[in-house]
C-alpha cells in the first residue's frame, strides 16, 4: 500500500486524493465523450447499458458497501423509477421534471419499506426487500390502467432544452451525465458526516450508536438514497429498453445488482463501475461462446443466473475485495515489484460474533 | 353448513401447505439458532431432496419408505458436507456475506438439478397419490393428510432427539452459548455441521411429502420465500413458532385464494411477511433481546 502523508484536514476531504488522479480521470472522461464518435452504434448501446447499471450499482454500493445492509429487491426500485418516468412523460410532463421525480418517488418507496424493517437487524431487510420485490412485480403486471400490464408500456422519446434524446448516442450521453452526477453525489456524501455515519454503522452498530448515531434514522436515509439513485437508473433504463415489460423487474435483476456490488468490490465506488462492466458483459460473453460449449451447456435454460451465482460464491470465498480489490493487489505488486508481500492483503482472522445477548 | 364444511376443507388443505412452509422454516430456524447464519438455499435443498427421492424410488425402483429414508439420509449428508466444505469458511464474516453466499449456492443447485434431472416437472408414485378420505361432508386428499401426519411425526422425533439424546442436548448447548459449550468439551464445529445435516434432512422430508401434491421441478425452491414469511411470523429463532407461522401462512393463503380476486394468492405470503414486520417485528413467539457490550 502506498500511504499518502496528510498534513491538513483539507487534504482528507479532497475528492482527488493526488494531482495525478485529476489527470487520469480527466483522460477517462475525454475518452468516454469521444467514444460514440468512433465506435459503432451497437457498442455505444452496450456501453450505455453499462453506464445505467453503474448508476444503480453506485446506489446499491452506498447501501451494501458502505452501510452494510443488503437489499434483494432493488429491481423493484428500478421498476418504480422506470414506470414513474414513463407514465409522467406520457402525461406530457417534461423530462427535466420526470427524472428528478422518479428519484423522489423511488426514495419515498424506499422510506416506506425501510421504516418498518430497519429497526430490526439487517437480515430482516434482506427478507423484506425480497418480499417487496415480488409484490411490486405483481403490481406492475396487474395494474393494467397505469402500467399496461403484460402488454407493456411504450416510453416516449424525451426532450431536454429542445434536444430530442434519441438513438444510442442520446441515451449514452444522458446516462454519462447522470452517472457523473451520481458519482459526484456519492463522493460528496461519503466525505460528509452522513457518509461517515454510514461507514460507522457498517463497521459496528453498537459503537456507532454509542457515538451518538441514530441507527434507524441513518439506515433509513441510506436506504432512501440508495433506492432513489436506483430510481434514477430506472428512468434511464426506461429509455434504454423503450418498451417497459413488467417481467423485466424480477428477482434475477435484483440478484444482478447485488452481484455488481459483490463482484466489483464492497466498499469502493470503483467497484460499482467494475461490477457493472462485469455483469453487463457476462451475457455477451456467454452469447459468443454459447455454441462452442460442450454437452449443450450453452443451451441450458438457467445458465445466466447460475453463472452469476457461481461467480458470487467464488468471489465471496476467495476474493472478498472483489475485482477492485484484485486491481489494488495487482497495482501493489508492480509498485513494490521485487518486494511484494502476500500478507499485506491477508484476510483478517475472524471468529463468530454473536448479535444476540449472552 | 355447506359453507362451514368448505371453510374446514380449505383450512385443512391450507394447513397441509402450511406444514411444508413450516418444515422449510424449521430448517432456517435450526441453522439460525445455532450459527446465526440464514440459509437462503433452504428451498433449493428441499428441491434436491425431492429429486433424490425420485432417483431412489422411480429410477431405481425401490420401495417408497426405503427410498424416502435413503433420500433423507443422502440430503442430510449433503448438508453436512456443505457446511464442512463451504460455509465453515465464512464464519465470522458479516452476515450479508452469508446471505449472498447461500443465495448464490441456491442458483448453483438449481442449475445442477437441471443438468442432472432435466427441467420438466416429474413425480413418483407414493402410497398417498390420488387417494381420498371421506369424512362427514369433507373430501380430503390422502396426500394432504400425509403431509400433516408426517410433520407431526417428524416434530415428535425432533423433540425427543433434542430433549432426550446426548447429541441433541449438546446441540442445544452449542446454540445457546458456543464458548461455554466448547469449554464443556462439546466439539462445536462438528455439532454445527450436524445441525446443517438435520436441517437439510428436514428439508428433504418436506420435499418428499410435497411431491404427491405438487410435482418436483427445478424451481420449487421458490417456496423458500413463503417459508421466510412463516419463520418471521413465528419470530425467527423459535422452533414451534416456525411451524405455527407456517400453518398460519398456509391457511391465510388458501382462504385468500378462495375469497379474494385471482392473483392475490401469489403475494399473500409476502403481504403477511411485511405486515408482521410492521405490526409485530419480533414475531409471535420471539423475544427481543439487546446485546450487552
Amino acid at each position: 500500500m502506498r500511504y499518502l502523508f496528510k498534513t491538513r484536514y483539507e487534504q482528507d476531504l479532497r475528492i482527488a486524493r493526488q494531482p495525478s488522479d485529476l489527470f487520469w480521470y480527466g483522460l477517462l472522461l475525454a475518452v468516454m465523450v469521444v467514444f460514440p464518435i468512433v465506435a459503432g452504434e451497437f457498442y455505444v448501446g452496450e456501453v450505455a447499458g453499462v453506464l445505467i447499471f453503474a448508476v444503480a450499482g453506485v446506489g446499491l454500493m452506498l447501501l451494501t458497501g458502505y452501510t452494510g445492509l443488503v437489499s434483494l429487491g432493488h429491481a423493484a426500485f428500478l421498476g418504480i423509477g422506470a414506470y414513474t418516468n414513463a407514465v409522467l412523460l406520457a402525461q406530457g410532463v417534461p423530462f427535466a421534471i420526470t427524472l428528478p421525480t422518479s428519484f423522489v418517488v423511488t426514495a419515498l418507496a424506499g422510506i416506506a419499506i425501510g421504516v418498518p424493517t430497519l429497526r430490526m437487524s439487517g437480515l430482516y431487510l434482506a427478507i423484506a426487500t425480497l418480499a417487496f420485490g415480488s409484490i411490486i412485480g405483481n403490481v406492475f403486471s396487474k395494474w393494467n390502467s397505469v402500467t399496461g400490464g403484460f402488454d407493456g408500456f411504450p416510453v416516449q422519446t424525451p426532450t431536454i432544452l429542445g434536444f430530442r434524446i434519441q438513438g444510442a448516442n442520446g441515451i449514452y450521453y444522458t446516462s454519462l451525465v447522470v452517472l457523473i452526477f451520481v458519482l459526484w453525489l456519492a463522493a460528496n456524501i461519503l466525505r460528509s458526516p452522513l457518509g461517515r455515519a454510514m461507514v460507522a454503522i457498517r463497521d459496528s452498530e453498537i459503537s456507532a450508536q454509542s457515538m451518538g448515531i441514530h441507527l434507524a434514522k441513518y439506515k433509513t436515509i441510506a436506504f432512501a438514497l440508495s433506492a432513489g439513485i436506483t430510481g434514477l437508473a430506472g428512468a434511464l433504463f426506461a429509455h434504454y429498453v423503450r418498451h417497459l415489460a413488467p417481467d423485466a423487474f424480477d428477482i434475477l435483476l435484483s440478484i444482478q445488482f447485488v452481484t455488481i456490488v459483490f463482484i466489483g468490490g464492497l466498499g469502493s465506488i470503483h467497484g460499482a463501475i467494475f461490477g457493472a462492466i462485469f455483469v453487463r458483459l457476462l451475457p455477451q460473453a456467454i452469447a459468443i461462446v454459447r455454441d462452442d460449449l460442450p454437452f449443450g451447456i450453452g443451451r441450458m435454460p438457467g445458465l445466466e443466473p447460475s453463472l452469476f451465482g457461481l461467480f458470487l460464491v467464488l468471489f465471496i470465498l476467495f476474493e472478498p475485495g472483489g475485482l477492485y480489490g484484485r486491481w489494488l493487489k495487482l497495482k501493489q505488486y508492480f509498485r513494490s515489484f521485487p518486494m511484494y508481500k502476500g500478507s499485506t492483503f491477508k484476510r483478517q482472522k475472524a471468529y463468530a460474533k454473536s448479535e444476540r445477548l449472552r | 353448513m355447506q359453507d362451514a364444511a368448505r371453510i374446514l376443507q380449505l383450512v385443512i388443505n391450507g394447513s397441509a401447505a402450511g406444514c411444508i412452509y413450516g418444515l422449510v422454516a424449521l430448517g432456517f430456524v435450526l441453522i439460525y439458532k445455532a450459527t446465526e447464519m440464514v440459509n437462503f438455499a433452504q428451498g433449493d435443498i428441499m428441491m434436491l431432496g425431492g429429486f433424490a427421492a425420485y432417483t431412489f424410488i422411480a429410477t431405481l425402483g425401490m420401495n417408497y419408505w426405503l427410498g424416502a429414508l435413503l433420500a433423507i439420509g443422502a440430503t442430510a449428508l449433503f448438508g453436512y458436507l456443505l457446511d464442512v466444505l463451504i460455509l465453515r469458511r465464512v464464519i465470522g464474516q458479516p452476515q450479508f456475506q452469508v446471505v449472498m453466499l447461500t443465495l448464490g449456492l441456491g442458483f448453483i443447485f438449481r442449475a445442477a438439478a437441471g443438468i442432472g434431472w432435466g427441467y420438466d416437472s416429474i413425480a413418483f408414485v407414493t402410497p398417498f397419490t390420488n387417494k381420498v378420505v371421506r369424512a362427514g361432508g369433507l373430501v380430503l386428499g390422502q396426500d394432504n393428510l400425509s403431509i400433516i401426519a408426517g410433520t407431526l411425526v417428524l416434530c415428535g422425533v425432533l423433540y425427543v432427539f433434542f430433549s432426550r439424546t446426548r447429541l441433541g442436548i449438546a446441540m442445544q448447548a452449542s446454540s445457546q452459548n458456543q464458548l461455554a459449550a466448547y469449554y464443556m468439551g462439546i466439539p462445536v464445529r462438528s455439532v454445527f455441521s450436524m445441525i446443517w445435516a438435520i436441517s437439510a434432512g428436514v428439508a428433504a422430508v418436506a420435499g418428499i411429502l410435497l411431491s404427491p401434491v405438487s410435482m418436483i421441478d427445478v424451481n420449487m425452491g421458490g417456496i423458500g420465500i413463503k417459508a421466510f414469511a412463516a419463520a418471521v411470523l413465528g419470530g425467527f429463532g423459535s422452533i414451534p413458532g416456525a411451524l405455527v407461522g407456517g400453518i398460519i401462512v398456509g391457511v391465510v393463503e388458501q382462504l385468500s385464494g378462495y375469497y379474494l380476486p385471482p392473483g392475490t394468492q401469489d403475494v399473500t405470503s409476502n403481504v403477511v411477511l411485511l405486515a408482521v414486520l410492521v405490526l409485530r417485528p419480533q414475531g409471535l413467539f420471539g423475544q427481543t433481546i439487546r446485546k450487552r457490550v
